[in-house]
């Protein structure tokens, strides 16, 4: 599991309103939801990212409601994986259930600037910053259930094919 | 080893003789929730995976409560989605609008969930029902959906914090200004993954709809979930609404928290959260003077007729200040109507509130209040982040019902005792 895109830093405690906010939930289409994608925490964001792209944020991200929204928002905005020093519980569960790819760093936030390369590397748990000649930095490895998850295209899929 | 509540409740629910923090299970659900947002993905889901009947259509609860009565035809088609599929399904309790409520007010009233229960909602504050002694907590559709399937539910069996309430509280202080107070003290992400038990000499006088308000907000700390041990006052609310066996758990003595937090509450004043999170809390004698634009009393926090009642106290005989607009939102029907039989309804309209039907409209932005650029709302709600309530630009300042409504006449953040002293 491999991912090279420019970052994009949050702050602490991002909230699922920040990330999709409310007042577009009377829909679930993924590329509606895209389109607003962390509006009221950078109203230009969805303006300035490419595909593959990457979310570095501090603590406790995606906190606040249980909006499924919000991963889907993420994802169908072509945002490749998050990268958090902690996640907030749904949205961590969302995240896999859903299959988007998420690590814990505790220090990576501090140690690059906003919109620069990174490339994850989720089988060896670190992070690569491009045209910097910083260590590589330990991501959290994803734990094995979870990664069973996203091996299998999330829960749905998983269960599916448990049950077969 | 002994196991905490949440521990027994959770065990109880797989095969398993035992569980401890950190473990993996799969554990089987008593009742499975959805709403109008987060129901359709899980619906959509449910028929992708080729599910053709949910696992029991009396455990699968769909209440249609968010963006209604339908407030645009997206909302409308959304709600219908949840109404045919309920229809398909036969699903036992469907709410229409009319007999519908606030989720999280309706289904521990109407006695859908119960002491010692598993439920999961896709809904955040799911978290509120552990004021029985159930486990219960938010997950999102795609978890709805497989539990839909399957009745079943992955957790990782989480760490408890145990929260000792010791004193006696003043006379204007709720359960909402309790869990604020706690918010404000260990942060948004102070029990994140974390169970948190509610104990102390303080907890056994409070009322269901405090401990209500209070297990509804651990949330907003992070937690899995919020539980309180069954007592007498459990009983009383409980034994006269199940229509099913439930079942008083209890913590072992030497059970193992992760924390324990003592907190003596006779010196906590009523507090106000400022924007832009929960965790931003003063107490009432640090506000200032902040001038208001809207009151919101209401929604799955506070929209209770204890909450009601306690409004209508300070806003009898008196008006709402010419420039706020006083939104009262009752709970459920059983609710409104408790209120209008009681005259709380008419104290309210003679205070120049608009009455909204149950909704949670208001709470998230979605309409039935909604802020514009610069507005500022005392609301009982739960959340204050930003855009929350409306326009990125506006303010939310989550309290309690009694400075909602004291706040109300006086135009601005203000405490009940400045209006109407400490009697």
């Amino acid at each position: 599991m491999k991912f090279r895109g420019r970052a994009w830093k949050f702050g602490d405690n991002i909230d699922t309103d920040a990330i999709i906010p409310a007042r577009y939930l009377t829909t679930s289409d993924p590329d509606t939801l895209a389109a607003h994608c962390m509006e009221d925490a950078d109203p230009e964001f969805v303006k300035k990212i490419k595909r593959g792209d990457i979310i570095v944020a501090g603590e406790n991200f995606g906190c606040g409601s249980s909006r499924e929204h919000a991963p889907i928002a993420i994802k169908a905005a072509g945002i490749s994986c998050v990268i958090a020093g902690s996640f907030a519980r749904i949205f961590y569960r969302n995240a896999f259930n859903m299959g988007l790819p998420i690590f814990e760093s505790a220090d990576l936030w501090g140690k690059i600037s906003d919109g620069q390369e990174i490339e994850v590397d989720g089988d060896r748990g670190n992070v690569t910053v491009i045209d910097n000649n910083i260590d590589p930095v330990c991501v959290q490895p994803i734990p094995p259930f979870m990664q069973e998850l996203i091996e299998d295209g999330g829960l749905m899929k998983h269960l599916s094919k448990k049950r077969n | 080893m002994g196991m905490t509540i949440t521990e027994k409740i959770l065990c109880e629910h797989t095969d398993l003789k035992e569980v401890h923090p950190g473990i993996l299970i799969n554990a089987r659900v008593d009742i499975a929730l959805g709403n109008d947002i987060t129901a359709p993905i899980a619906i959509a889901a449910f028929k992708k995976a080729g599910g053709r009947n949910v696992f029991d259509r009396n455990k699968v609860v769909l209440v249609p409560d968010h963006f209604t009565p339908n407030k645009d035809i997206d909302s409308a088609e959304q709600c219908k989605v949840v109404r045919e599929f309920a229809r398909d399904q036969e699903i036992t309790h469907y709410f229409e609008v009319g007999e519908a409520g606030i989720e999280h007010a309706l289904l521990p009233e109407q006695g859908i969930v119960l002491s010692g229960d598993l439920v999961i909602g896709a809904d955040s504050h799911t978290c509120t029902y552990g004021a029985l002694g159930a486990f219960a907590t938010g997950v999102g559709s795609t978890d709805l959906a497989a539990a839909m399937l399957t009745g079943e539910v992955w957790f990782r069996v989480p760490d408890t914090m145990k929260i000792v309430f010791q004193g006696k509280l003043g006379k204007w202080v709720s359960g909402k200004d309790l869990i604020l107070h706690l918010i404000g003290t260990i942060g948004v992400d102070g029990a994140r993954y974390k169970a948190m038990e509610f104990t102390g000499e303080t907890v056994e006088t409070l009322g269901m709809a405090d401990r209500l308000t209070i297990a509804n907000m651990v949330i907003e700390a992070g937690a899995k979930n919020g539980i309180f041990v069954p007592d007498e006052v459990t009983r009383d609310y409980v034994q006269m609404r199940a229509k099913r066996p439930y079942r008083f758990y209890t913590s072992d003595p030497d059970a193992m928290y992760a924390d324990v937090l003592n907190i003596d509450v006779s010196s906590i004043e009523p507090q106000v959260a400022f924007p832009h999170l929960p965790s931003n809390v003063r107490g009432i004698s640090q506000v200032g003077d902040v001038q208001i634009d809207q009151v919101i009393i209401g929604s799955c926090t506070n929209g209770r007729i204890e909450d009601l009642r306690i409004a209508a106290g300070i806003l009898k005989s008196r008006k709402s200040a010419s420039h706020v607009r006083l939104i009262i939102v009752p709970a459920t029907r059983e609710i409104y109507r408790m209120a209008l039989k009681e005259g709380l309804m008419e104290i309210f309209i003679d205070a120049n509130a608009v009455i909204s039907p149950p909704s949670c409209g208001a709470c998230l932005g979605g309409h039935m209040g909604v802020l514009a650029n610069g507005e500022k709302a005392v609301a009982t709600t739960n959340r204050n982040f930003i855009g929350r309530m409306g326009h990125p630009g506006s303010e939310v300042y989550l309290a309690g019902p009694a400075v909602a409504a004291a706040s109300a006449v006086l135009g601005r953040i203000a405490g009940p005792e400045e209006l109407i002293g400490n009697r």
